[in-house]
């Protein structure tokens, strides 16, 4: 069954979704990004969607969910990568993946978690939002 | 308005979550054949998604049929939804925003009419749901 990779480094566990995702795939992320959180204590999230072509309802309700379920589990998620044409058609649909951060890219990404992980050790407990205006 | 179809049509049947993919991929091709721009595209394809997750999880499963239209020298892609399920019992509630009978977000219908350009959707309890969806090129 087709499962997708999730890479640890450092603090963080990094996701690269290549293919075309069905809806079993999804959750199985879902719940596999949850256990790897708690067994590695990770503090931050990456999930490149880059190669997506769509995202849909129920795609879009894993991405909120994980968002959600890490936050409990202290630690934060950041999306990156959306195609432009799927964030016109994400907005039409009337999806908007409150609470869900994002980033262009995988670069920009890590170093908005970094910055919030660095700012939480500090005794800090959410990502400000002066450090989100670059 | 006359809008006879091409030769070109492709039926798949939507009885598990790899078919709810297969209609997707199938959706881009035709899209693409009929040359819309990559956000009709991909406002087509994701319709074409959530309205084959209802078909699979509501209506016990049915078939898409997706072809190539020509209107007076402009092409589009017709998608059509058919099942025999349970039908829609009140479309005006189902085509609500944020309504679901299920835990689902309740975008799927209402958004899926945002991203086309037709939208018609027959229903009869007990009988089953047909939903036919059309996105022109521009
Ligand atoms: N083919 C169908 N047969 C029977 N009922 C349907 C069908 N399609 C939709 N419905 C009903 O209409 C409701 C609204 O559908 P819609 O796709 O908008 O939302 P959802 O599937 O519940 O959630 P979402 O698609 O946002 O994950 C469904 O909850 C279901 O009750
Ligand atoms: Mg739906």
């Amino acid at each position: 069954m087709e499962r997708i990779p999730i890479l640890r480094i450092g603090n963080m566990l990094l996701v690269s979704i290549q293919v075309d995702l069905q809806d079993h795939t999804a959750l199985m992320l879902q719940d596999d990004l949850s256990n790897r959180i708690v067994e590695t204590g990770a503090k931050g999230v990456l999930i490149d969607i880059s190669a997506l072509e769509i995202v849909d309802s129920f795609i879009g309700r894993m991405i909120s969910t994980t968002a959600a379920v890490s936050r409990v589990l202290d630690a934060e998620t950041v999306v990156v990568g959306m195609q432009p044409a799927v964030a016109i058609t994400l907005v039409e649909l009337g999806l908007t993946l409150s609470g869900v951060r994002t980033a262009l890219d995988v670069d920009r990404g890590i170093r908005l978690l970094s910055r919030g992980i660095d700012d939480r050790a500090r005794g800090g407990d959410v990502i400000r939002d002066d450090y989100l205006a670059e | 308005m006359t809008t006879s179809p091409s030769e070109a049509s492709t039926v798949i049947e939507v009885r598990a979550d790899s078919d709810v993919v297969r209609v997707r991929q199938s959706v881009r091709d035709f899209a693409m054949a009929a040359k819309l721009s990559l956000v009709d595209q991909t406002k087509l394809v994701t319709a074409a998604s959530e309205l084959a997750r209802n078909t699979l999880v509501y209506g016990g499963g049915g078939e898409a049929r997706v072809r190539i239209l020509e209107r007076t020298g402009v092409a589009g892609v017709e998608v059509v939804f058919a099942d025999e399920g349970p039908g829609i019992p009140d479309v005006d509630l189902a085509l609500t925003d944020g309504w679901t009978s299920g835990g689902g977000l309740g975008l799927g219908l209402s958004g899926t009419r945002r991203l086309v350009d037709d939208f018609e959707l027959d229903t009869a309890a007990g009988e089953g749901t047909r939903i036919s969806i059309v996105k022109w090129r521009r």
